[in-house]
């Protein structure tokens, strides 16, 4: 479904990628971890077309996407969503009208169905009542669970999660948690970075590993204690950064 | 000797980086108007994002423009009077204060004003949008940046601007007929005749026309530096600061080419 093949990306004289390469299979949830600056959310930014890598190429359903324009761009940012790590929110829009604004511009959808389908993903979320409050009078927790309603509202077939956990009180985070895996059971192919381990262990099927810019380990999550890898454990026990 | 070599090396170095800096800034607003052409063509059409524009670039400018139009007028009309009494030039003040304020001073300080205040609201709207990946999501969503943002701020500005400088233009007048009947003793009547005599409608049309200008070098920057925002609440501020610079140089340099433009042209016709 996703394939990343020796993707390298610098910023000025810092290379922050040499060589990374990594895949993701239908139906797949993946954990991108990695010490804070390794470039986790570059990666996330460049399978949306958001960030162009410097060499290498990302294939998303058959389809190379690094040479694409924003035009061409399109169709696959139909079918993959993102979620900000800090909701992005349309701050002059209501909750509602940020929930429609991609009903609105791609779906054909008659008014009553459009309250409904965000009325049921408000409840879903635990937002129901906030529907005509502004994005800053939101606490940044709910303002990062409407942003995950925002990128769901087109049926997405693959999901990017940029720190979804971040900052979540626990009560938040199992909500999120949750939510990620009923996405899972439905079929969604998702990748995840995080910093957050208990949540890439309880949602991911796989951990992609990164250190130095390129991938230290790929390990399935049923097997990371089975199979250890001294970096990686080391970074999951906060002895490597 | 060394220090020497230092020094011309330092030179060369801060030449080329500017340089670069101005290449990159053509090369952006090159792209951006590219972008602009391509997109406002493509699609459908935000008349709603546009009409709030207009509301915000237009109406919520109103005040500010009345109250420099009339200051100018008055102002110009005084100094005019006082300097031009010595000579028992007093009666050319109506002429003098109209056709300044319609070919000049009207299109200009409004356009200065719009920078001050429109331009500064652009930047920092915009660059905070890119901070907040209130940028990044319009594009995650499948949607135009250029067409969301910045289409409806370009017509707003092209479409408000001659407005608000048709009414200074008005007011200005209204200013220093004010001035010319209460402390130039000039009689109103007077006043309003010569000034509707003087003007004719290639001075109109000169002042009005390099409005068109004055609005792309106002929005255009204005988006771009905005766009061009990295990270941090610091680039925002620096980005309002360029934008405001940028679009004031370009419409006080401009104002220069273009009336020197009209000049050939009304000769020519």
């Amino acid at each position: 479904m996703i394939e990343v093949k020796h993707f390298q990306k610098s910023f000025g004289s810092k290379a922050v990628h040499q060589d990374v390469s990594f895949y993701v299979r239908k139906g797949e949830c993946v954990g991108l971890i990695g010490g804070s600056g390794v470039g986790k959310s570059v990666i996330l930014r460049s399978l949306i077309g958001l960030e162009k890598p410097d060499s290498g190429s990302i294939i998303i359903d058959g389809k190379e996407i690094t040479q694409l324009n924003e035009d061409q761009l399109f169709s696959i940012r139909q079918k993959v969503a993102y979620v900000f790590q800090g909701g992005a929110l349309f701050d002059s829009m209501t909750v509602f009208e940020n929930l429609a604004y991609p009903i609105l511009e791609h779906m054909n959808l008659n008014e009553t169905a459009i309250r409904k389908k965000i009325f049921t993903i408000l409840e879903e979320l635990g937002l129901k009542g906030n529907e005509n409050v502004l994005p800053s009078q939101l606490s940044g927790g709910m303002q990062k669970r409407v942003g995950l309603a925002r990128a769901l509202m087109m049926g997405p077939e693959v999901i990017l999660y940029d720190e979804p956990t971040a900052g979540l009180d626990p009560f938040n985070t199992k909500r999120i948690q949750e939510h990620i895996l009923k996405l899972k059971k439905q079929g969604a192919t998702s990748i995840l970075v995080t910093h957050d381990m208990p949540t890439a262990l309880a949602v991911c099927d796989k951990l992609v590993y990164l250190l130095n810019g390129k991938v230290e380990a790929s390990v399935v999550c049923s097997d990371i204690y089975d199979n250890p890898n001294d970096s990686l454990m080391k970074f999951i026990e906060g002895e490597l950064a | 000797m060394t220090s020497l070599i230092k020094q011309f090396q330092d030179y060369s170095f801060g030449l080329l980086k500017t340089t670069e800096q101005s290449l990159v800034f053509v090369g952006g607003i090159w792209k951006l108007i590219e972008n602009i052409f391509k997109d406002t063509f493509k699609g459908k059409f935000y008349w709603k994002l546009l009409s709030e524009q207009i509301y915000i670039i237009g109406w919520r400018s109103l005040p500010l423009i009345i109250i420099t139009a009339v200051s100018i007028g008055m102002v110009m009309s005084l100094q005019f009077g006082l300097g031009l009494e010595k000579f028992g030039g007093k009666l050319y003040v109506p002429k003098l204060v109209a056709l300044t304020i319609i070919r000049e001073m009207g299109p200009v300080f409004t356009a200065l004003m719009i920078a001050a205040r429109v331009g500064a609201g652009i930047a920092s709207e915009i660059g905070s949008m890119t901070v907040t990946q209130q940028i990044d999501a319009l594009r995650a969503l499948g949607t135009s940046p250029i067409k969301i943002i910045v289409i409806p701020r370009v017509l707003a500005c092209l479409i408000c601007l001659p407005l608000l400088v048709a009414l200074a233009n008005l007011v200005g007048n209204a200013g220093g007929l004010f001035i010319g009947s209460s402390e130039l003793n000039l009689d109103p009547h007077f006043y309003y005749q010569k000034v509707i005599t003087t003007i004719t409608f290639k001075d109109y049309f000169s002042g009005i026309f390099k409005t068109v200008f004055f609005s792309l070098f106002i929005s255009i920057p204005s988006c771009y530096y905005g766009l061009n925002v990295k990270s941090g609440t610091k680039e925002v501020g620096q980005a309002t600061t360029r934008a405001v610079v940028m679009a004031s140089i370009l419409i006080l340099v401009g104002d220069f080419f273009l009336s020197k433009l009209f000049w050939i042209f009304e000769k020519w016709i």
